[in-house]
This record gives structure tokens, sequence and C-alpha cells, in this order.
């Protein structure tokens, strides 16, 4: 067909993405940097600075980082593994990962809190076994637990992805060379694979750097995560000028960390998409 | 193989770990205790009182109606985005890519306090700013759901049905979409997901007294979940499941 | 201890119970160049890799110096591969890439850097050390696969089918390219084919495979001259295959005229397959040739005429320098030493399994 004529159906897209993309974005910018009073100020994008925002910052990166550090330790092996079984029905794979989303989110969530309160169903199970209870609801460790179960199959799926790309050959040219198990995970598998690590990172990183839900529900709400802040200023303090600076703020520090890792990763281009 | 039984059993951990809260809820459904700390024995009739629970019909309907609306016009404008991108030139293929990886990428708290922001100016908060929230993030699995299907087509298979007769449209729907059909089905199957997933953006773009499910069982968290949500969400889930299992041995059978 | 560089001895294997190779017995000595040429499914490709170690034999073994490898890893051999699609590391370089495999064995860096001068310069892309594998064209990266394999000194280079995706042209280039590195090097070539022409232009040592099983060994030349059954023959080249019956010693019969040939051994009226070259058939006179026959059809092939003609009830090939209008009548005849007597082979056999296609990739 013409290329002229289907460059067009894009259109309506291209309409809906200025609308509803990239204005709300101006227009959160906008509320960021206005004082209320039709003033301009950078104060309430500074304001993630302060003492009390800073800390429920730090703690949001900390768990965050911990929560994609565990996801990538657990997801490799899946992955390397699912290759190793010859499991081929990508279909399957991702169907399986995908399903427990049909539960509602939140529920999935709250049946942690009762799977982890203190005397919950793991602690009476432990309890028979004669084994000591483990306490970690209400606080940080149960948050995290509760992040990594909800994004696990966002670290699976792209590195499954990239994992399943690499020709049988190019791993049999290796070992023909002389390269051992390690060396053709170190110099093979891990590189090939880097894009969808990345991907699966980002897919982590950023939802559990910003929710509000995990902290909520598991860590018993006392423990102030940036996300709670942010969504308190909207809800209960209504100082929606601090809450769009907060997350500017916050969006452009991912922002610079996501460069960053990115930057790292100069050479592997390419599709890393996680469908 | 040593190494393949440890595999087995790591994945079935994996497996137990992803499955575990299901389980749980599901189990919650039949407990007659309204406590969930406590089992209070087998009933039914948490099942039988969600029909009578309107606040749980009304968040379901508002949720079902929001996912499949949602996912409808987002397939529309995607297929027809994804078409065009992939008929754009690089500058503007890559423009168009970076934006639609924003909602992606962008933290959902983000873009819902954004969409928020902006819409609150000309709309009334309610379910028309819902279903807006909801396609914006659904478009992008979309896309990214028929891309890859339309860059793997050979240009030839097209001018193949042109030299066969077919017009420019004919053509196009007679042996494209059917090509990347694959790819149409997953990415609506996907927005349909998501869609229902969502708490945060659908939070933040909601009205007074217009819920969905999430939004009904946060709320509800603080005075404790009524049980009647456990056996609604896990009849939503069952049929899922079933609808999954059940296409799975259609596909087995077309193989054989 | 036997000359032998490498030895199959009894090799049988099978995938999901569908038998690939049977009681396979294969020596193979220094220096030399040999083609496992065969149909698809043939086992061919299985031997190689057997050879590579990237399969176990279900029997059998594997000899290398006369040492037996058949357990080890395909990294502890001393044997490397050019795969048939090249698998290139794509997130390498050229030069990384061929580095690959020394890095490993861990030579030093001026080794190393002169390794890769030495092959970049033996397979003719000097400069290219900074280019990645997908800016190259299919006949660089081949080339980049056999600089990357030979850099490691192997004394056995297996090539599975290394020129099948590239053009007629530049096959054809890479064909004498090959014969001269292998000169260069002096190593041992063991080279998979499904292309008759390509094992009769390279090869010292052509091995027929059919199902599994070893036809014939050979130069070219024997394979080509005396095929020892009828796939052979029909596989390697035109033919004429006809059915006939040994009368006695150096008296055949076929088309059923009794014709002198120099096969002796047969058992009296033993049937047997006949094969005749289409350049070794003659085209004289009516009444001066064995078959009395009429020209059908004639096709004009550059340096000689293809005919087709109609002659005891058989349609011959014939390749003949002078042409013969459609429907003039002939007779033809064919020298006693071009007659090529073979023992008769099943019927069944001679039908290639085109299903059996990859045989080893899943």
């Amino acid at each position: 067909m013409k290329r002229m004529s289907r460059k067009h159906l894009a259109t309506p897209y291209v309409f809906w993405i200025i609308c509803f993309t990239i204005l709300p974005l101006i227009y959160i910018a906008w509320y960021a940097v206005s004082d209320g009073d039709g003033g301009y100020t950078v104060e309430n994008i500074l304001a993630i600075f302060e003492p009390v925002h800073w800390k429920a910052f730090v703690l949001s990166i900390e768990l965050a980082l911990i929560c994609t550090v565990v996801c990538l330790l657990l997801a490799y092996p899946v992955v390397l593994i699912l290759r190793r079984l010859k499991i081929k029905k990508k279909g399957t794979i991702v169907a399986v990962l995908i399903l427990p989303m049909w539960m509602n989110f939140i529920l999935r969530v709250y049946a942690w809190q009762v799977l982890l309160s203190d005397n919950g169903i793991i602690n009476s199970f432990l309890g028979m076994l004669g084994l000591p209870s483990i306490n970690i609801i209400n606080t940080p460790a149960a948050i995290v637990f509760g992040m990594v179960y909800d994004f696990l199959p966002f670290m699976i799926l792209p590195i499954y992805n990239s994992l399943m790309e690499i020709p049988n050959d190019i791993i049999e040219a290796a070992k023909d060379l002389g390269a051992d198990g390690f060396t053709i995970f170190r110099k093979i598998i891990w590189k090939l694979t880097l894009p969808g690590v990345i991907s699966g990172i980002t897919m982590v990183f950023v939802p559990a750097m910003t929710s509000f839900v995990f902290s909520d529900i598991l860590g018993g709400g006392k423990i102030q995560l940036i996300g709670n802040v942010i969504e308190q200023e909207f809800t209960t303090s209504m100082n929606w000028q601090l809450g769009s600076g907060l997350s500017i703020a916050l969006m452009t520090i991912i922002l610079l960390i996501m460069a960053l890792l990115q930057k790292s990763n100069q050479q592997t281009k390419g599709n890393n998409m996680i469908w | 193989m040593v190494k393949n039984v440890f595999g087995r059993i790591y994945i079935g951990l994996i497996m137990l770990f992803l499955y575990a809260p299901i389980v749980v809820l599901i189990v919650l459904s039949f407990n007659n205790s309204k406590s969930r700390a406590k089992w209070g024995g087998f009933t039914l009739k948490w099942y039988s009182e969600l029909f009578d629970n309107s606040i749980v019909m009304d968040a379901l309907w508002t949720t079902l109606t929001l996912a499949i609306l949602s996912a409808v016009i987002a397939t529309v404008l995607g297929l027809l985005g994804a078409i065009g991108i992939d008929a754009m030139k690089k500058r503007n293929y890559q423009i168009m890519l970076g934006a639609t990886n924003i909602p992606m990428l962008n933290a959902d708290i983000v873009t819902g306090i954004a969409l928020m922001l902006f819409m609150v100016r000309f709309l009334p908060l309610g379910f028309s700013t819902m279903l807006i929230a909801h396609i914006t993030f659904n478009i992008p699995y979309v896309i990214f759901s028929i891309l890859p299907k339309l860059q793997q087509i050979d240009v030839s298979v097209y001018e193949a049905a042109r030299d066969l007769g077919a017009n420019s449209v004919k053509a196009f729907w007679k042996v494209i979409i059917p090509i990347i059909k694959p790819g149409i089905t997953s990415g609506f199957l996907l927005a349909v997901t998501m869609s229902l997933d969502d708490f945060i953006i659908t939070y933040f773009t909601r009205g007074a007294g217009v819920n969905t499910l999430s939004t009904v069982i946060y709320g509800e968290i603080r005075r404790g979940i009524k049980p009647e949500m456990y056996s609604l969400s896990t009849i939503l889930f069952l049929m899922v499941l079933i609808v999954l299992v059940m296409s799975n041995r259609a596909s087995k059978k077309q193989v054989k | 201890m036997s000359d032998n560089l490498l030895e199959l001895r009894g090799i049988s294997k099978a995938f999901d119970g569908k038998t690939i190779l049977q009681e396979l017995d294969l020596n193979i000595k220094s220096n030399e160049f040999v083609t496992l040429l065969g149909p698809s499914g043939c086992g061919k490709t299985t031997t190689l890799r057997i050879v590579g170690g990237f399969e176990k034999p279900d029997t059998g073994s594997v000899i290398f110096n006369g040492e037996d490898i058949t357990a080890l890893a395909p990294e502890k051999r001393h044997i490397n591969t050019v795969f048939q699609k090249y698998a290139l590391f794509p997130h390498m370089n050229v030069e990384e890439n061929i580095a690959f495999g020394l890095k490993i064995k861990k030579k030093s860096k001026e080794y190393i850097k002169d390794k890769i001068k030495y092959a970049l310069k033996l397979v003719d892309l000097d400069g290219f050390e900074k280019r990645k594998p997908n800016s190259l064209s299919g006949g660089q990266q081949q080339r980049i696969a056999i600089a990357r394999a030979i850099v490691n000194e192997p004394e056995i280079l297996l090539l599975d089918e290394p020129l099948g995706a590239l053009d007629l042209k530049l096959r054809q280039d890479m064909q004498s390219e090959l014969i001269r590195l292998k000169n260069e090097l002096g190593i041992t070539f063991i080279y998979v084919t499904h292309d008759q022409e390509e094992a009769l232009t390279m090869s010292d040592k052509i091995v027929v495979m059919h199902r599994g099983l070893v036809q014939q060994i050979g130069t070219p030349k024997d394979i080509y001259d005396e095929p020892c059954n009828a796939f052979v023959a029909d596989f390697i080249g035109d033919s004429n295959l006809l059915k006939g019956k040994m009368l006695d010693d150096r008296l055949v019969e076929f088309l059923g005229e009794r014709v002198i040939c120099v096969d002796e051994g047969f058992g009296k009226n033993e049937p047997v397959d006949i094969v005749i070259r289409p350049e070794d058939v003659e085209i004289n006179e009516v009444g001066k040739g064995i078959v009395n026959g009429v020209v059908k059809n004639i096709l004009y092939k550059g340096a000689n005429y293809e005919m087709t003609v109609e002659a005891g009830g058989f349609d011959w090939l014939i390749h003949n320098t002078v042409a013969y209008p459609v429907g003039s009548m002939v007779s033809l005849y064919v020298k006693p030493f071009n007659i090529q007597i073979m023992k008769q082979m099943d019927e069944s056999e001679m039908i290639l399994d085109e299903d059996m296609e990859n045989e080893t990739y899943e």
C-alpha cells in the first residue's frame, strides 16, 4: 500500500498520546512549579529533600533495590531451568505468570497479610513443624515480600524472552571453542540476556519504588514510602502543588537512574519489550 | 538427571509462591467464620449473599465494563497506531515508540495523578475519566503486541495479494490482519487483564461514588474485607482458568 | 596403532525411537578432506555432531588419535566446528569472536593478536577486526566462523553445510577458498553437504550416506565412475538406471539385448542394476548400436546438448556435442567399460526420505 496513507492510520493514536500522555505530564509539571497563588516556585520540587520526605524516599529506594535484586536472583534460575527442560510453550508460561492477575491485586496482597501475620497460616504451619515463627508482618521485610511476589513475573518474562532467542548453535559454538558451563554463562548467556534483564529491572524497580499499596497493607500503615507521602498529599492533605512537586522530583530521579542503567549497557540495543 | 529434579523442585516452589495467596483466597471464600484467621467450617453462603450485595455487584459491573470497553477502544486505536507506526520513517518511528513507552515506564502514581490533574479541568471525575485513563495505559500493551508481528510480515505477502487482484483494503483485511491476529488477540487480552488488575491509576482518576472492585476492596481493608469479595474473586479466577485450559486443549487438538 | 586420525566404530543413534545411524564405521586419515554426502535425513549431520561431541552415540565409540573420546565433552576435544548458520556471537565484534577460544585457553595477548591477524589474512578479511557480525555479508560471516575455528589449531575441522546459505557464485568462490585453506593449514576437514557437485569438487574422500548407512566410500572419481549401487549412481550426477540380468561373466542382458561388458563374478542369471552415465552413451546411425530409438527432446546446455531418446522402451538421458533433431531415428551404443553393473538394490531403499529433514534440530 502507499506508505503515505498507511502512516495516517496512526493519527488518532498520535492525538491520544498528545492529549492523555504528553499534556497531563506538562500539567503535572506546571502544578509542581506553581505556588497556588499564581506565582511560580521550585520549593515543591525541592521539598523532596526535606527530612520527612527524604527519609521516605531513601527507604523507598532501599526497598525497591532489595526487591529488584531478589526478583532477579529468583527469576534467572527459573528461566535457565525452563530452557534446560526444553519447555518451549511460551503461551503456557506467559499464561501461568499472568493468570494470578485475574485475582484482584489488592486481594492478593491482602492474602499475604493473612499468610504472614504473627498468628497467620505460615506461622501455624511452622509451629506444627516445631520451627520458630517468623514475625515480619508490619515490617519493611513484609513490604519487600509482597513486592517480590507481585513483580516477579515481570522479571521472568523479559529474561525468558531474551534467553529463548539465543540459538542453540551459539551455545554449541562456545562449547566447541572450549568454554565450560560457567564461561558460557558469563560470556554468552548473561551478555545476550542483558537487554531482558534491564527491561526486567525497569519493570520491577519503578513500580516497587513508587507503589503505596504494599506499605499500606503489609507495612501496617506505619511505614511511609514516597508513594504514601505523595498519595496523602492528594487524598488527605489536599496539597496538590506539593504532591505534584514530589511526583516530578520522583520521576526525574527515576529517569536518571534508568538513564544510567541504559548507559551501562550501551552495546546491547534491540527489542527488550516483554510482550 | 539430578539437575533436572532440582530444577523441577525450584520451579514448583516458585509456583507455590505465586499461587499461595490465590489458594488462601479461595479457601477463605468457603470459610463460615467471618474472621480470616479462623476456619469456621465449610459454607457456600458468601456465594449466595454475593448477588444481594449491591456495592459488590455495582463494582463488578463497573470493573467489567471498564475493562472490556477500554480494551476494545485501546485495541482499535492501538491496531491503527501500530500499522501507522510500522510505516513511519526511522525518526518518527523512534519518537512514536518512545511516546508509547511513557505510560509503561512511568510510575503508575505519576501517570494517575497527571491524568487526574489534567482531566479534572474539563471533565467531572467519574466513569469517563477512568475509561480514558484505562485506555491510555492499555494502548501500549496492544501496540507492543502487534508491532512485532507486523515487522515479521514479509512485504511480498501483501504484494502477492495485490498481484492476485486484491485492492489495498482487501489485501490488508484478508492477508495482513489474519497474519497479525495472534498479536491483536494477545494485545486485547493483556489490555483486559491490565485494566482489571489496575488499582493505582483507577484510584486517582475515579470520582466519588464510582468504584471498581479494587477501590472497594482497598477501602475495606481497614474495616475488614467482606467475604463476598473472596467468593467473587474465586468465581472470576476459576472462570478465566477454565477458559484458559479449554483453549489450551483446543489448540492442542488442532496441532494433532 | 593404526594410522587413522579418527575412527568411528559401530556408531548407532536414534532420536525418539527413529533410527538415524546404524552401525556406522568410518576411518579418517590425517590431512584428508572427507565429505559426508547424502540427502536430508541420511544421518550426516548427526555423524558430524557425534564427532564434535554435541551428541552421544547410543552404541559404538569415537577414537581420536588412538584414544576413546566418545564421552569427552565438546570443549575438551581438539576438534572445532564451523556451524551451518555460522553461530557467530552477536554481541562480540569480529576480533572478540576470533579471540574467544584463545582467551579461554589463556593465551598471551600478543599471541592472540598475532593469531587474529593471521587468521583474518588467511580468510582475506584483514581490517574487519572491529566489525560486528550483523554488519557482515553471509560470505564474510562464514569466513569469520572459519577463522574463529582455525585459530584454535584443531586437528580436525568440522564443517556443517557451511556454504548452504550462500548464493551460487559465492559458493563456488568459497569452495576453492576452502581447498586452499585446507592445504595451507594441513589439517583434516570433515565436510557435510547434500550437494553432490560440491562434494565431487572439494573432497579427497567421499562418504555417501543414506538412511543411516554408509553406501560407499571412495575418491570422487571412484564414486562417480564406479557407483556401488543404484542409490549412489542416482544421487551422484545424472545417470541412466536400468534393470538387467547377468548372463555370464562379461555378458549382461538389458532391454532385451545381450551386451558385452567388463564385469565378472556375478551369479548366473543374477538380476542386476545397470548404470550408464549420459555422456557415455554414443549416438550412431540406425542399426549400428545396441538399441535403436527416436529422439524425443533436445535441450541446448551450452557445453553440450541434453537429449532424451526413447529406445528399447526406456527414456535415455544423453549428453552429446552434436545435435540430433527431434524425431530423428538413431542407434545407441555404450562401450563395455562404461557399463556399470551393480548388485540389485531393494526398490524401496531408493526412495529418498524427505520428511526426515533436519534430523537433529528437534
